[in-house]
């Protein structure tokens, strides 16, 4: 058997593949900014004094990361109209992702907040910086820096989770590659085209945010 | 004679154990005290409620005649707040025996955090006295490197300047050459030499035998809790009069 291969029709599509990818950058980094904003107030409220608050979070996290990410996309999408909260697919879209990534976030940060030793907290202690202080001036920017690598990991994640998006018909590229074989029939070629650009993209996002960790995170002592 | 440090009838208990049982203490202006003892002791618990880092239960501690940690309210004993414990603490000086330097900041730049942030300087009058006291301690050549980047005995170095550049009333050592390569240990006794000689009040908590001796005024010797013995080096190494004390000179190394 031979299989003539024709990019031809696909590649002629190339503003709606790349504005597809473009959608799907956008995404998922306004998803990671909300959903790491979110994480880290969950983060921090898992440590909390309260411990009314601390479950809270503890549940927050384990449900949101106990439910499939198509499920919460759709249970937004098809189910809060019904109880009165419709939203366009791309703002329903990006709360579901939010809420998604806040619950792993929140671990990442949590995680974070550990690997800080007690003895810089004293250190700071000792100088007499405030409580609020020493969150800021210390325990946020050694957390963050920890938590870098873990960061990039959930980006390139969240970046191919947005393929879902297609599902309620966001336009990007998953929603375009399904709609550009329904017309061409070229079902091979357009879905080598697809997975090059989502490998190439996530590729190149490891790349510049490992560049970013080497200049930040902090060497072992 | 004014005395900096003064504890009267100190109690603290880690839950049902009591670790402190009663320790009465002055240190003077401008004296170098040691605190020698094994460990389970007490030495470091005491150290420690020196600056507040350990909460105490009974007694009191003044710094510079300033009764800390605690007030009176209603004939109630009530911790002072944060606020309140956060001043009381810049009144000392700490030197850890982690080292515990902010690992994101430069050396110059966690000597200048307490002096912008808690003494209210100008990021100009911080950086001139953090290179005073950098060029003090031998480290003006590499304040502009991570603590990652330096061995144990600079980055003590660097620590004794963000704790002495705040002008504390007095320095407290907790064991702070215990965790260096024994060839690190000379260079950060003798920055702390050099800094008793000038007059700096100091408690130290230490396993430097040797280094007790010559540098101390005076000597407190710590067992179970309690302050067995003190008194002038030559007269407490040389002369112990209880048998803790001498058991405990014998197996450490002078």
């Amino acid at each position: 058997m031979s299989y003539h291969f024709n990019f031809a029709p696909i590649l002629a599509q190339w503003p709606l593949l790349l504005s597809g990818i473009g959608l799907g950058l956008l995404l998922a980094l306004v998803s990671i900014a909300i959903g790491s904003l979110l994480g880290l107030v969950v983060a921090f409220a898992t440590r909390a004094p309260s411990r009314w608050l601390a479950s809270l979070a503890f549940a927050w996290i384990s449900i949101l990361r106990n439910l499939p990410i198509l499920v919460i996309v759709l249970f937004l999408f098809f189910g809060m109209p019904q109880l009165g909260l419709s939203l366009d697919k791309i703002t329903s879209f990006i709360v579901a992702l939010s809420l998604y990534t806040s619950a792993y976030m929140a671990e990442v940060f949590r995680a974070g907040l550990l690997s800080v030793p007690p003895g810089l907290i004293e250190a700071g202690q000792a100088i007499g910086l405030t409580r609020s202080r020493i969150q800021r001036d210390i325990v946020l920017p050694i957390m963050f820096r920890n938590a870098l690598p873990a960061f990039g990991n959930n980006f390139v994640s969240l970046f191919k989770d947005t393929s879902l998006a297609a599902t309620i018909a966001v336009p990007e590229l998953t929603y375009y590659a399904r709609k550009i074989n329904s017309e061409t029939f070229r079902v091979i070629e357009v879905w080598l085209v697809a997975s090059l650009l989502y490998i190439v993209c996530c590729y190149a996002i490891t790349l510049i945010l490992r560049a970013l960790e080497k200049r930040l995170v902090l060497e072992a002592n | 004679m004014t005395p900096i440090v003064e504890v009267r009838a100190l109690h603290k208990r880690f839950g049902e154990l009591e670790v402190l049982k009663g320790i009465d203490l002055v240190v003077n202006e401008g004296d170098v005290v040691s605190i020698i003892g094994s460990s389970g002791s007490g030495k470091t618990t005491l150290l420690r409620c020196l600056n507040l880092l350990e909460e105490f239960h009974q007694g009191e501690v003044r710094i510079g005649g300033e009764s800390i940690g605690y007030r009176q309210r209603n004939g109630q004993r009530v911790r002072a707040s944060e606020r309140e414990i956060a001043g009381q603490r810049a009144m000392t000086g700490m030197v850890f025996q982690a080292f515990n330097l902010f690992p994101h900041m430069s050396a110059l730049d966690n000597v200048t955090l307490g002096l912008t942030r808690v003494r209210g300087m100008s990021r100009r009058q911080a950086v001139e006295l953090a290179d005073h006291w950098l060029e003090r301690v031998g480290m003006l050549e590499r304040r502009d490197h991570r603590p990652a980047q330096l061995s144990g005995g600079q980055q003590q170095r660097v620590a004794i300047a963000r704790a002495i550049a705040m002008n504390p009333r007095v320095m407290l050592f907790d064991e702070a050459t215990s965790a260096l390569d024994p060839e690190r240990v000379g260079e950060v006794l003798e920055t702390i030499r050099s800094l008793a000689q000038e007059g700096m009040t100091m408690v130290l908590v230490t396993h430097e035998m040797r280094f007790a001796r010559d540098v101390s005024d005076k000597v407190v010797f710590m067992d179970g809790g309690r302050i067995a013995e003190q008194g002038p080096p030559a007269t407490l190494f040389s002369t112990p009069e209880s048998p803790r004390l001498q058991a405990f000179l014998k197996t450490s190394s002078l």
